[in-house]
């Protein structure tokens, strides 16, 4: 894939299980280049109010792991689908089924934000088995040695948490997430999320070294108040700025 | 020097238990099961808890034994008092040796959980006793019935934050303690309530509360020369239990533990009408460990039910998951009309208002008293005054 690259998260099922395949599309048109679908789950802890708003509208609206996978199949889009959820959901499943589902319905890598690698060993076996990356995330605090060992073990990208907290738009890029992605060991795609919520900081991280821009409670916040138009809007911008940014990237920092 | 990577095995109860957190919250898990590693070893550390044990805490408590109650049942019945522990319940043992903890790692700042209020209240305690700043995330829903409480921990200096995400009650308070967490870290404490949540939590408060074992076990060997026949204690998140438990693990006595029962076994689409997570749940991952959850079949997890605040959460704590399935513990359920029965009877009886959730556990051996054998101690875990407006309320309607 060309990068760098912009993932757009939504949550699948909010505002209806019914409008997620058409959104999938209309985002991967706009210059989405991965999808990041979102299970919505009961109890979200890495995730700040507009992400649990979204999950709670998802789940009264009707939203399951049956109907999501459906929906996944649906979004037929030649751009990578990642599911991101939290692993009671994998684990209710069946980690065979769960990895199976994904494959099938054209999901090509998960992200669990809370499974550490050290208890990830049965799902990295079966998701390695049905060919689907399982994608770990790392933080600014999360200290060298640990960061080598977790660089190691994931596949695909490694999502950089841009900064302590949980998700939801912030108004700036701080000087720790520059450092962070500067002290991140080469070799594995860097991906940051976290906050990044407006095309300048989408360019700011790729400028600081990042091969990828994440944004999610931006666009979930545009989807709640109906603005599917400005969404396409944000996401045509932000792929814009990234690509410029790319331009004018600072070889020393990566 | 922190060891950065682990082995999941050291951080579970067979296959119990473990560290189901975020990334961004490794490092500080990480740090506190480092520092606890160290200080529980250390005989300075233990000095200071002792004594503020007995001199604040009002430690030993006693273990009285219960004549009218034993006399009803045919049989030699004891009860461990916790509801004279400072504070009303047991809670404030674990807050003490936690808060020293945070002490010794240098934090200014303590967040918690609360769901009765109990633990909020124990929190709010040691905060102001030991100089902290102290935050209590409290679920709106747990506001409302347990008004008492948030007055008494804002008296002690703490801030009460409401919780108004999904059921507005105590697992929504810790996922919310634990958001907090996840950007407070630098000098926030997370000051868990029970023997839950991610390692080292389940193992520090079981410790922290084998106080209550401990010297139940003396008490009894003094009282009666030998050991009980059972133990029944309530279940919530497991700590009054584990800290009974635990110093009985090895020998030969009947470990009862009483789950909340609620208004029955049945469930709805997104409520149990029970809080009984070991006689009723299912393995799944819950608040950064592996147990047993009360959750419908596509994991999401449902609202718990008791009229206990206290027992009313859909997780246990993972070392009782694993106690229950070897068969060392047994899990046992008391609805809420078993636990006003035993609400009312221990007052009328021993002039003792047990909290709600140590009710359960009474309650339960009037119901079953042939479970309990010869000779058996029931944990009172606190004290009934809370609870007053609860009852009066329940039986007007
Ligand atoms: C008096 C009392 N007993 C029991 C409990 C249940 O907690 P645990 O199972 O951790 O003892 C609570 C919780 O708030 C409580 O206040």
């Amino acid at each position: 894939m060309k990068k760098p690259l912009l993932i757009v998260y939504i949550c699948a099922g909010d505002p209806t299980p019914e409008a997620t395949p058409d959104l999938v599309r209309r985002l991967a048109r706009a210059g989405a280049d991965i999808i990041e679908l979102g299970l919505p789950h009961s109890d979200p802890v890495a995730d700040g109010p507009t992400i649990q708003a979204a999950a709670q509208r998802a789940i009264a609206a009707g939203m399951n792991t049956d109907i999501y996978f459906k929906a996944a199949a649906e979004a037929d889009v030649d751009i990578p689908k990642v599911f991101m959820g939290y692993y009671n959901m994998i684990y209710a499943r069946g980690l065979e089924r769960f990895v199976r589902d994904c494959a099938s319905s054209g999901i090509t890598g998960m992200i669990v934000p809370d499974l550490p690698p050290e208890e990830a060993g049965p799902l990295q076996e079966a998701s390695r088995s049905a060919g689907v990356d399982l994608i770990f995330l790392a933080a600014p605090n999360t200290p060298q040695e640990r960061l080598e060992m977790i660089r190691a073990q994931t596949s695909g990208f490694l999502y950089l948490v841009a900064r302590a907290g949980v998700t939801g738009a912030r108004s700036d890029i701080l000087q720790g997430t520059r450092d962070f992605i500067a002290r991140v060991p080469q070799g594995v795609p860097r991906a940051v999320g976290f906050g990044i919520s407006t095309p300048k900081q989408a360019a700011e991280v790729i400028r600081a070294g990042a091969d990828a821009a994440i944004v999610g409670s931006a666009c979930v916040d545009l989807i709640a108040r109906g603005e599917i138009e400005q969404l396409m809007q944000l996401v045509r911008e932000m792929k814009e700025a990234i690509t410029e940014a790319e331009k004018d990237k600072n070889p020393i920092v990566c | 020097m922190i060891s950065q990577t682990y082995d999941a095995d050291d951080t579970k109860f067979g296959r119990y238990g473990g560290r189901f957190v975020p990334e961004i919250l490794m490092p500080p898990v990480m740090e506190v099961a480092e520092a606890y590693e160290r200080l529980r070893t250390s005989q300075d550390f233990r000095a200071d808890l002792d004594g503020l044990l007995k001199s604040f805490a009002g430690r030993p408590t006693p273990l009285y034994h219960a004549r009218n109650l034993s006399r009803k049942l045919g049989r030699q019945i004891y009860l461990k008092r916790e509801d004279l522990v400072h504070g009303g319940a047991h809670k404030l043992n674990n807050t003490l040796g936690q808060a020293l903890v945070a002490k010794r790692m240098g934090k200014t700042r303590l967040i918690a959980e609360t769901g009765a209020g109990q633990h909020g209240v124990a929190t709010a305690i040691v905060g102001a006793n030991l100089g902290f700043d102290v935050q209590v995330y409290m679920g709106e829903v747990d506001i409302k019935r347990q008004k008492m409480n948030v007055y008494r921990m804002e008296l002690m200096g703490a801030e009460v934050i409401p919780v108004r995400s999904g059921s507005r009650t105590l697992k929504d308070a810790i996922n919310e303690a634990f958001r907090d967490w996840a950007a407070t870290f630098d000098h926030t404490y997370y000051l868990f309530g029970t023997a839950a949540g991610p390692h080292p939590y389940p193992a520090m408060v079981r410790d922290f509360q084998s106080v209550i074992g401990r010297e139940a076990k003396e008490q009894i060997r003094e009282a009666d020369g030998q050991l009980p026949e059972s133990i029944a204690a309530c279940v919530g998140g497991g700590s009054n239990a584990m800290g009974i438990f635990a110093p009985f693990l090895k020998d030969d006595v009947r470990l009862i533990a009483v789950e909340a029962g609620g208004r029955g076994r049945g469930r709805t689409e997104r409520t149990a009408d029970n809080g009984a997570s070991l006689g009723c749940g299912t393995d799944g991952v819950l608040h950064g460990a592996l147990t047993r959850i009360l959750q419908d079949p596509f994991g999401q997890i449902l609202e718990s039910y008791s009229l206990a605040a206290g027992l009313d959460y859909p997780g246990v704590g993972p070392e009782l998951a694993y106690l229950t399935e070897k068969g060392r513990v047994i899990p046992r359920m008391a609805d809420d009309k078993t636990a006003l029965r035993g609400f009312r009877e221990l007052s009328s009886l021993e002039g003792i208002i047990p909290a709600l959730e140590s009710a359960h556990a009474v309650g339960y051996a009037l119901q079953n008293p042939e479970e309990l054998g010869e000779m058996a101690i029931i944990n009172i875990s606190g004290r009934g005054d809370k609870d007053l407006q609860t009852v009066m309320e329940y039986e007007n309607l």
